[in-house]
């Protein structure tokens, strides 16, 4: 007899026929009714229709009846809220049922009825199941606790019950406390700042206890509470590890790589000269490598952890390549990870067994892979010196194979084992010119015109090779285009007498005929530099190029702590911060890994602990791309916010800054995109896959900006002779204005930009502030968001020593740098200060939501403001949603979540409210007309990953405009309307 | 936790939805077949995918795929060991773990559903705690339960539910009572074409099947030990006492379990039952090839090798096989471009030959990827690791059960590669 059965119908009056079937009086006929209705749910068909007859069904001594019917309530009741009060009362008295089995199935199917009307009629019911007698009722309730709160927050805080469940920490039964932590773990997910889970030592021990006596689900549950303890002391630490390392032989593969967060995390508080130091990091190894012998899904996750911990600790798996070694029947998703990993654990005494296996992946079949074990094997002889002759050997033999896509990562990787070796092993330049023409994608003939240019000297038919090229100049991508250009200029400076003719030719078609300004940009500041100073230009072009890293490919290192706290969640499998991706959590806090216990200190809280953890990680090696305009205005532009003296005259302060910003410009600009500028810039080689690392809001930096400036310094201008006759009449325009934009964004200077921005206003009255006076306004400017003050001495005597600091508050804002206040501000006197701010601080919700408490201080005292800042300020510029993407997202969105607003006399039309509000990173994304009303479908996004989209509908000759929100967080819905209305009016 | 499960067949049908909270709508496992379409080979699909609200974690068993849709960050280990427990139950209750099995029983595998997730937190997922509240379907209940009116849901609590030992239900009564333990090995191994081992281990599993009267406490020794350093545990296995005595003492699930499996990659102790002897030639001229292969025992501690089998993957250019095997037939599949030698047993006096010669595409180049031998085998009572039972005892009963111990080691991933070019 098989379920099957229930899917033939002969007639169509299914419904009909299932009805009559449904009140019989049979109960076997019932039952045998019921679960075909469930049968044709499963599958998808509609039979809603039936709710009342089946309902009815639902009084019955026969547990499987029951069962079925609750089933099919979950499944319907929402649809049909109204009938589902009918089946309320018999869940109520199932919740007294002396069955055990009965009260935690009624209360259990109760909390899954996502109808409003119900909750109220559960609450009762639920109170007294938490406090049952039977463990098995108690744990089904602590998890109907969370239910709850997912239907309705407000009402489970209100009924008390989450102190309830808090108590069921303590609870007798290791199972109920299991289900306990996972509920309150849920509801905490959603506040990331409640304390709700307040771990102090004897909870910890509590939780300990039960770990050793739940089920393996329940281990996960407590084991990931755990790791978000911090320990008092290194012997806390200890004691906790040693409770926790049985769970490393566990079956599992969740528990196990949950306990392996739990170690890594709490290993950081032991001193490392300790022995159980040592033991512990022999543990570890075993359950790694067992993990790779599970199912490939479990194997994937796991190397991506793997991936993390040997950055963090390396000595763990130094040991176990061959376990990573690719097998022939892994799925390609596995390959890639472990090849990623084999790079990471290659060293000195491994290497041969290694490129032994690359080279033979090499020959493998799957393009993929074979493109990636190709660079592995560049990796390698860059990470490991005394390998670099074998692995330029081997990449020899491999472009010996002819396979096309082989040969073009190889010569890929050859230019960077180029650039770590210089002048070691040009001799296979030769070998490489005869596969000149086989080079199809971009990135390969960049990489060879590189070559081509860097080695001009010795190779005798450059200027053929690269005129070849630029025959078909303007088909050729703009990464090819731009190698070319500089690859010309290289040989041109090297072979001036015969390469003449092939420079201007360059020169003009980069000029000229292109309409890329990167290009264009480029091939000005060449041809400027050639007419002008040719000495200089040779100095500049041929400059001795910082050798490359070894590791651009490692994750920075505050981010790779922040992951080891993550290890085992999704965050660790796509190496991002949860706060990158998680969407709709309301914020979610940074965690970090707590400090050695060496030095003593003492330990804080976990939440003064981030902040600390903030000073005290370690600087980054590798500063992302972002901070590059920040790091040159800082370092050139700003004299030391700590200098109390006069500060330089202000013009040759420019023109300072001017020509240093200009060299290190220059020199990103001259140099293909793998030569790094000589500032500490991560080196963005091409081959080095992107850094899953998320700089929050880059500013906009394009080589394009630092060339209009460049026209316009009155430091260079002199130094230029006239500029080419071709020089469009555009080149010139934006030069006035060119750097004053650069100094505002380091000095301040309120320019109006297309952001909207408010007016300032009084945000601290001087009276208030023994005669400080503060106005300012909040703008972004290049997606950066600032802090734009005025400070105004009102007092008598001089201020000086300005510092500034923000309470938590909604989305995590907090500034950027110190203030820079440079000179002390005499009585009377007004100083303008724009304060970078940043994303990335702690969060906690405020009322209302845009709301920012300020606390200045200065020589005199500590004041405080609250402002309140336009939520528009927080729009990023990639906040344009796909169209497919918007339209699923609507619909996605429940329409609960749907405000609805009037913006009352705007005279805009549609096409001008929508540039207006693009200029302010709200994006219209499509425009719909029906009856003369134009429907503006917009999306924005904020920092912290909150989509809102938006419907603006626009009446022709009517000055009220409607506007419907829908976002996944209602509560920002009245600020962004505020932010519509603010820059509409504007 | 888990949101949404989606059983999707390999054709690309969605045939069963289950939803442990809202309703999540199908369309967005259109994202899923969107990877799907790429990937080609249903195995190359990536366990975890990100949608624009939504992560897919799935698993790829018996030809379906299980597609789980969570919300929030979620540990996704947890996610996939709890999609591979769903397949296991399936297996257990009705024998495979299929679309038609699936279809015929959907009443039943609803309720297991429900049965296991609670909320999206796991519920009971033990296999003996599940039958005692889902009865799984055999013939003889369906009968009795059409003609008594009977239920097939128990309606009383599961008594494994909560007590320390949830694997095991009390009131268990046997007639026969018996114990049997498999030690099974399998052997991984990489070597290279002068037969030098370049990667070797093996993977050890001791599978139970105990039926017992009652709440028997039973102590597993070995002989040595020692071997073992690296395993993982069923959940009843005392670890404490295994860290300081090294034995396994436990109350045993109802049933048939996984014990322990284990781990053993230290390069010496791995011994390689079988050399390969392997010359396979492609010539520059005249679109031919040659092949020889011998097999010979090594290290299989006098014990008899059998099934032994041999799958090689030839190049694309490669259309037909002319050869002849002193033992065991051969078959080269055109289209997958594979080559199987089934040998059978081993014979140590003569030794199993494979040569002839391979012809290939007309004018097409010398194949450059170079075959790789894939090798099967099996011996019986031989766990290669030399891993033995010494003892086995049982205390907190007081009957005699029957105890026995079968050892069987198979060829995991055996592989045999050649490194040098051609």
């Amino acid at each position: 007899m098989t379920d099957s059965k229930y899917f033939t119908t002969t007639k169509k009056g299914e419904i009909f026929e299932l009805k009559a079937e449904l009140n019989s009086d049979k109960k076997e006929k019932k039952k045998e009714a019921v679960k075909k209705v469930i049968a044709s749910m499963t599958v998808g068909k509609d039979v809603s229709a039936l709710f009342p007859d089946v309902v009815n069904c639902m009084q019955t001594d026969n547990l499987e009846l029951k069962k079925l019917v609750y089933l099919y309530l979950m499944n319907y009741a929402k649809s049909q809220p109204d009938m589902a009060i009918m089946a309320v009362n018999t869940f109520v008295k199932d919740c007294e049922d002396p069955n055990p089995l009965i009260r935690a199935l009624a209360v259990r199917t109760m909390g899954c009825i996502r109808v409003d009307k119900i909750t109220e009629y559960l609450c009762e019911p639920l109170r007294k199941c938490l406090k049952d007698e039977d463990p098995y009722v108690r744990k089904t309730a602590a998890v109907c606790v969370a239910k709850l709160h997912d239907i309705n927050a407000q009402l489970v805080e209100d009924q008390g019950f989450l102190d309830t469940l808090k108590d069921l920490i303590s609870d007798s039964n290791p199972m109920v406390v299991a289900n306990a932590v996972a509920a309150l773990s849920e509801i905490a997910e959603s506040h990331p700042n409640s304390n709700l889970l307040d771990l102090n030592p004897q909870t910890i021990n509590k939780l300990l206890t039960a770990l050793n006596e739940c089920t393996e689900w329940g281990q996960i549950f407590i084991l990931d509470c755990l790791a978000n303890y911090t320990p008092r002391d290194d012997r806390e630490s200890q004691s906790i590890c040693e409770r926790v390392t049985p769970r490393l032989s566990h079956a599992n593969s969740a528990v196990v790589l949950s306990a392996v967060k739990v170690l890594m995390k709490f290993m950081e508080m032991l001193p490392k000269d300790l022995d159980y130091y040592g033991t512990l990091l022999k543990k570890l190894a075993p359950p790694l490598v067992t993990l790779l012998s599970a199912e490939p899904e479990l194997q994937y996750v796991a190397l991506r952890n793997i991936n993390l911990i040997v950055q963090r600790r390396p000595e763990i798996l130094k040991h176990e390549m061959k376990v990573f070694f690719v097998k022939y029947n892994d799925p390609i998703y596995v390959k890639l990870e472990k090849l990623d990993i084999m790079i990471r654990l290659a060293s000195q005494a491994n290497i041969a067994q290694v490129l032994a296996e690359l080279k033979e992946y090499a020959t493998e079949v799957d393009v993929d892979f074979v493109r990636k074990a190709v660079r592995a094997i560049g990796r390698c002889a860059i990470k490991v010196e005394q390998s670099a002759e074998r692995c330029v050997s081997t990449l020899l033999d491999l472009i010996q194979t002819k396979v096309n896509y082989v040969v073009q990562e190889a010569i890929v990787v050859i230019k960077d084992i180029f650039r770590k070796y210089p002048n070691k092993y040009e001799s296979v330049i030769a070998t490489l010119c005869e596969n000149l023409d086989s080079l199809d994608e971009p990135e390969a003939r960049a990489a060879m015109i590189w070559i081509v240019g860097e080695y001009a000297e010795r190779i005798d038919n450059a200027d053929e090779l690269l005129e070849s090229f630029l025959e078909g100049f303007h088909d050729e991508s703009t990464q090819v285009q731009l190698q070319l250009l500089t690859a010309i200029v290289k040989l041109f400076l090297k072979k001036p007498t015969e390469t003449q003719e092939l420079v201007q030719q360059v020169l003009s078609l980069a000029t000229q005929d292109s309409d890329n300004p990167d290009l264009r940009d480029r091939g000005y500041i060449y041809w400027r530099l050639l007419s002008t100073d040719p000495v200089a230009a040779k100095e500049v072009v041929l400059a001795e190029k910082p050798l490359i890293s070894e590791e651009t490919d490692l994750i920075e290192p505050t981010l790779l702590e922040e992951l080891i706290c993550h290890i085992g969640t999704l965050a660790s499998v796509y190496h991002k911060p949860p706060s990158a991706f998680v969407e709709g959590s309301r914020g979610v806090q940074h965690k970090r890994l707590p400090g050695s216990a060496g030095s003593g200190e003492s330990v804080e809280s976990p939440d003064t602990g981030s902040a600390a953890g903030v000073s005290d990680a370690p600087p980054a090696v590798i500063p992302s791309q972002g901070d590059l305009l920040g790091d040159l205005l800082n370092l050139d532009l700003a004299p030391p916010a700590t200098t109390t003296g006069p500060p330089p005259p202000t013009s040759s302060g420019m023109q300072m800054g001017a020509m240093d910003l200009l060299g290190g410009g220059l020199d990103s600009l001259m140099g293909d995109e793998s030569e790094p500028p000589p500032i500490p810039l991560r080196t963005d080689t091409p081959q080095s896959p992107q850094l899953p690392h998320q700089s929050p809001s880059p500013p906009d930096y394009s080589p394009t900006e630092l060339g209009g400036d460049l026209g316009g310094s009155p430091a260079m201008g002199a130094g230029f002779g006239a500029p080419p006759a071709a020089m469009p009449a555009s080149f010139n325009a934006p030069v006035s204005g060119g750097l004053d934009d650069l100094f505002d964004l380091g000095g301040g200077v309120g320019m109006p930009s297309g952001a909207y921005s408010p007016p300032k206003s009084i945000w601290l009255p001087a009276m208030k502030a023994k005669g400080l006076e503060i106005s300012g306004t909040f703008a972004r400017r290049a997606g950066v968001v600032q802090m734009e003050m005025t400070l105004t001495n009102k007092a008598m005597s001089v201020m000086t020593d300005f510092a500034i600091q923000f309470n938590r508050n909604s989305f995590g804002l907090a500034p950027a740098g110190p203030l820079q206040v440079l000179t002390p501000v005499s009585p009377n006197q007004s100083i303008e200060v724009a304060l970078p701010l940043n994303t990335v601080g702690p969060v906690m919700k405020m009322e209302p939501l845009n709301n920012l408490q300020v606390a200045v201080k200065n020589n005199i005292d500590v004041f405080y403001f609250s402002c309140q800042y336009p939520i528009s300020m927080l729009f990023v510029e990639d906040g344009k949603m796909e169209r497919q993407v918007f339209l699923a997202t609507w619909k996605d969105i429940p329409n609960d979540n749907e405000s609805q607003f009037q913006i009352k006399d705007c005279h805009l039309s549609s096409d001008a409210a929508s540039s207006k509000l693009q200029g302010s990173n709200i994006f219209t994304i499509a425009k719909r007309t029906v009856d003369g009303q134009d429907m503006l479908y917009q999306s924005t996004k904020l920092t912290n990953g909150i989509w809102v989209l938006a419907e603006l509908r626009v009446q022709a000759g009517n000055p009220n405009y409607t506007v419907s929100l829908k976002c996944r967080a209602p509560e920002v819905a009245q600020c962004v309307f505020q932010s519509y209305e603010a820059v509409l009016k504007n | 936790m888990i949101h949404s499960l989606f059983l999707i067949n390999h054709s690309g049908d969605i045939f069963l939805e289950k939803h442990w909270k809202s309703v999540i709508s199908r369309s967005v496992c259109d994202y899923f077949f969107e990877v799907k379409e790429k990937a080609v080979d249903p195995e190359n699909v990536p366990p975890v995918l990100q949608t624009p609200h939504h992560y897919l974690i799935s698993i790829y068993r018996g030809k379906l795929f299980f597609l789980s849709v969570v919300q929030t960050e979620v540990p996704p280990l947890f996610v996939i060991e709890f999609l591979h427990r769903v397949a296991d139950t399936f297996q257990d209750y009705f024998g495979e773990c299929s679309e038609g099995v699936i279809k015929d029983n959907l009443v039943t595998v609803y309720e297991l559903l429900e049965e296991m997730l609670d909320n999206g937190f796991p519920l009971a997922t033990e296999s003996n705690v599940l039958k005692e509240m889902i009865r799984p379907p055999n013939i003889l209940r369906s009968v009795v339960n059409t003609l008594t009116g009977g239920s097939n849901v128990g309606d009383t609590l599961p008594t494994g539910q909560l007590s320390n030992v949830p694997w095991r239900r009390a009131g268990v009564k046997y007639t026969n009572n018996e114990a049997y333990f498999d030690v099974v090995e399998e052997i991984d191994a990489i070597l290279d074409k002068s037969g030098t081992t370049v990667f070797a281990e093996i993977q050890g599993v001791v599978e139970a099947c105990v039926r017992l009267t009652g709440m028997p406490d039973l102590t597993l020794s070995f002989m040595n030990p020692r071997l073992l350093d690296d395993m993982s545990f069923h959940p009843c296995v005392r670890f404490k006492r295994w860290e300081s005595e090294r034995v396994l003492s436990f109350i045993p699930p109802d049933g048939n379990f996984t014990l322990m499996t284990y781990h053993v990659s230290s390069q010496n102790l791995v011994a390689i039952p079988v050399y390969v002897k392997q010359n396979i030639n492609f010539f520059e001229t005249g679109s031919c090839g040659r092949l020889d292969i011998t097999i010979g025992p090594k290290q299989n501690m006098g014990k008899t090798v059998e099934g032994l089998m041999v799958t090689i993957h030839m190049p694309k250019v490669v259309l037909s096989a002319n050869l002849t095997a002193t033992q065991g037939n051969y078959t080269y599949d055109l289209t997958t471009k594979v080559l199987v030698w089934d040998i059978g047993k081993l014979n140590p006096q003569k030794l199993p030959n494979l040569r002839g010669s391979l012809s290939m595409q007309a004018g097409a180049p010398k194949p450059e990827e170079n075959p790789s031998l894939n090798i099967d085998l099996k011996i019986q009572q031989l766990a290669i690791s030399g891993l033995k039972v010494s003892r086995l005892d049982m205390y907190g009963e007081k009957y005699k059960p029957f105890k026995g111990v079968k050892y069987l080691t198979k060829a995991g991933k055996f592989q045999r590669l050649s490194l040098s070019f051609l």
